[in-house]
């Protein structure tokens, strides 16, 4: 068997390329925490009207006790339900989303608030915004006839401005 | 060699996916005018989704699998000089197939089956759609078993010589699409034709979604294998050289074969239904998948380098002038490797665990493959079919020039329309819209890139419009042609290949090994825990 010498340094090259690679995605994962969106917790699409955790009164924002906030959220064709929300900037947020009805993937374009919403499965993604303004909410996963009409609005407003919306507590519909 | 059969056996396969090509390419141009929206008159969403799933089903399923099925038969009976074994057998595996496309066919154009070639459960298509869609795989396993069939009487008439290198590749293609289908062959039969005939009344996404995974990303390799076959193998005595090495060629096959295989998690990144360290561990195959193209870059560049020098260039760069570009496989090749440099890098990106979270199904996704598969892979398909016709046909090519430049055209048109879409992806659009209606500053941005897509869309139709012309006038030519494939010679003769580099036995049972720890928990896990099926959804 004949193998170049080339050849040789180029293969250990190119293991050193891809070695590179995954040493700096394996150390944003385990150093920094970076991880894609998972959450293996499964439940049952078709009562979400029931379940304790996404009747519609319990839909969107809720302060936790330190401070981070949880927003649930349902999708169904073709909406993101509430479709009005106001978030405060600056502070650490974590999505359920759960899907009513089909496979929906739910962008907030130039955030990375993305992952897929799995009918029978909750999704949960914890992100925090650092710029206040609109951000629309956007399908990204085919779901239907109406699948380009897919879209919610989330604004982004200061800290403070958040905090004097919500004085009166409980949750926020906008 | 008196071959006739099987010429026809092949040119039969290779019509049938130059003919889908040509459908879908029409369908192309029809999309990316429609969802610009500045054509009101067109807009029609359910046109739009049924011609969307039509082009992906014809260009991913139809094409590829008659132009990989047609290939293998005949590089099987060139390599080994043995007729095509059982040819009834060969044929009925075309049949299956093409009832298959047919069936399929009919809901697609009805507007029954919009859920895309990807399927997406809970969304329901009518139950011929999957029936059709699983006779066509059922009709490539007969040309799998062909294949096997065939490698296994030359090594049994020639033990110990090394298998001729491009059915060495062919047979490795046929034993990775045994692989590759099982997943989606399992999500038809268990899941999505008994929901779709209503024996069971639901079904678990995330299930089906782990098992499409399984089959969606070795399926790109399957439909790579016959390209880079041809750069091996075909290249390098087309551009009048040599093979800088044929063992290390092997190594790639296998390394292309056993990881592409453990690694689609990568498709599930972004969902829920499956947990960080099994998406990690399929992130790092991802990675170790890119050593076989990196290998493949360099040792078909070296081939390439030979030729070149061999005709007459001199230093560092002069031997790329000296190249045949009017010798359409060559020219495939320089514009297949220039597009594979760019949709490799966003590839990467797409790779990259975390990063994949700014694109994913954007229309950067869209951009991506159909630069690498609709540009690499498929314009040397092109390639071949130009170096294929006179050969299968007895007559010569109809007009060289016109291949000339259809093949500049194709690299160009997908230049044009994919570019933009990367951006589009990059500025937020989500893939598979057929109208922009967010009211979102966000959109205006997207305005110029919309139109610069239409024009790539143009230039590729008239460009598809050209290879199917030609290969059609050269099979209705007068002239006769007599040529046979000429497979390229490494520079150092094969000698004592170690049997793993010359069998797949091993190979295989790394395979299993690995599919056992890549899918094994990922799949039993909807077994253990609580799951909720989904009914059914029309669109």
């Amino acid at each position: 068997m004949h193998i170049d010498k080339l050849e040789k340094n180029w293969a250990g090259i190119s293991l050193g390329i891809a070695g590179l690679f995954v040493t700096v995605i394996l150390g944003s994962a385990f150093l920094h925490g970076i991880h894609a969106p998972s959450n293996v917790e499964t439940i049952d699409s078709a009562k979400l009207h029931l379940s304790a955790e996404f009747a519609e009164d319990k839909l969107g924002a809720h302060r936790n006790a330190n401070g981070s906030i949880t927003v649930r959220m349902v999708a169904g064709r073709y909406g993101f339900y509430p479709k009005e929300l106001t978030l405060p900037a600056e502070t650490e947020i974590t999505f359920r989303w759960v899907s009513l009805d089909v496979i929906h993937g739910v962008h907030m374009p130039m955030t990375n608030m993305s992952t897929m919403i799995v009918p029978g499965y909750v999704a949960q993604v914890s992100t925090a915004f650092h710029h206040a303004g609109d951000y629309p909410v956007l399908c990204n996963e085919y779901c239907g006839m109406g699948h380009a009409h897919m879209w919610s609005n989330i604004k982004v407003v200061s800290k403070a401005q958040w905090e004097a919306l919500n004085k009166q507590g409980g949750a926020n519909h906008g | 060699m008196d071959n006739a059969a099987e010429k026809k056996l092949a040119l039969t396969h290779f019509w049938v996916a130059f003919g889908s090509f040509g459908l879908a390419a029409v369908m192309g141009l029809y999309q990316v005018i429609e969802r610009s929206g500045f054509f009101g008159f067109l807009e029609s969403r359910e046109v739009y989704y049924a011609s969307v799933s039509t082009h992906g089903v014809l260009m991913g399923f139809v094409l590829t699998t008659f132009f990989i099925m047609g290939f293998g038969y005949y590089v099987a009976n060139t390599t080994l000089k043995l007729p095509v074994w059982n040819k009834t057998f060969a044929w009925t595996g075309f049949g299956v197939a093409l009832t298959g496309v047919v069936l399929a066919a009919l809901p697609l154009l009805l507007g029954q089956a919009s859920v895309l070639f990807t399927f997406y459960p809970p969304l329901m298509a009518h139950p011929l759609f999957y029936i059709g869609a699983t006779l066509l795989v059922v009709g490539s396993w007969f040309w799998c078993v062909s294949m096997i069939v065939m490698y296994m009487q030359w090594k049994k008439a020639n033990p110990d010589q090394p298998v001729p290198l491009a059915m060495f590749a062919t047979t490795a293609n046929a034993i990775l699409w045994l692989w590759t289908s099982a997943g989606v062959a399992a999500e038809v039969l268990f899941q999505l034709i008994p929901w779709a005939l209503g024996w069971i009344d639901t079904i678990d996404a995330g299930l089906a979604r782990t098992l499409f995974a399984w089959t969606l990303h070795p399926i790109v390799y399957f439909w790579l294998i016959p390209t880079y076959t041809a750069f091996y193998t075909l290249v390098p005595k087309q551009a009048g050289g040599f093979l800088f090495s044929d063992e290390m060629a092997r190594a790639a096959f296998i390394l292309l074969v056993v990881f592409s295989l453990p690694i689609g998690f990568h498709h599930l990144y972004m969902d829920p239904e499956q947990g960080h360290g099994w998406k990690i561990l399929h992130a790092v195959g991802t990675f170790v998948v890119t050593l076989p193209t990196f290998i493949t870059g360099f040792t078909v560049i070296a081939s390439l380098e030979i030729a070149g020098r061999l005709n007459g260039g001199k230093g560092l760069f002069g031997w790329i002038a000296a190249l045949p570009w009017n010798n359409p496989m060559v020219l495939s090749i320089i514009l297949g490797l220039l597009m594979l440099i760019f949709g490799g890098f966003g590839g990467l990106v797409n790779a990259s665990y975390a990063m994949n979270a700014m694109v994913h199904n954007t229309a950067w996704i869209s951009g991506h493959f159909h630069l690498i598969f609709g540009g690499t892979t498929i314009i040397m398909y092109f390639g071949i079919a130009y170096y294929f016709w006179p050969i299968l046909t007895g007559k010569p090519l109809f007009c060289p020039s016109m291949a000339i430049a259809q093949l500049w055209s194709w690299f160009i048109g997908m230049v044009i329309m994919t570019t933009p879409w990367h951006i589009l992806g990059l500025l937020g659009q989500p893939r598979r819209i057929d109208s922009v209606n967010y009211n979102n500053l966000l959109t205006i941005s997207w305005e110029p890139y919309e139109v610069t897509m239409i024009f790539g869309g143009l230039i590729l139709v008239v460009s598809a419009g050209m290879l199917v012309y030609n290969l059609y006038k050269t099979h209705l030519g007068s002239e006769s042609y007599q040529g046979e494939v000429e497979y390229a010679e490494p520079i150092h003769a094969v000698k004592d290949l170690p049997s793993y580099l010359n069998s797949f036995t091993l190979w295989n049972i790394v395979i299993g090994i690995f599919m056992l720890i890549a899918f094994g928990y990922p799949i039993l896990q909807f077994f253990l825990m609580e799951t909720f099926g989904s009914g059914r959804w029309g669109v």
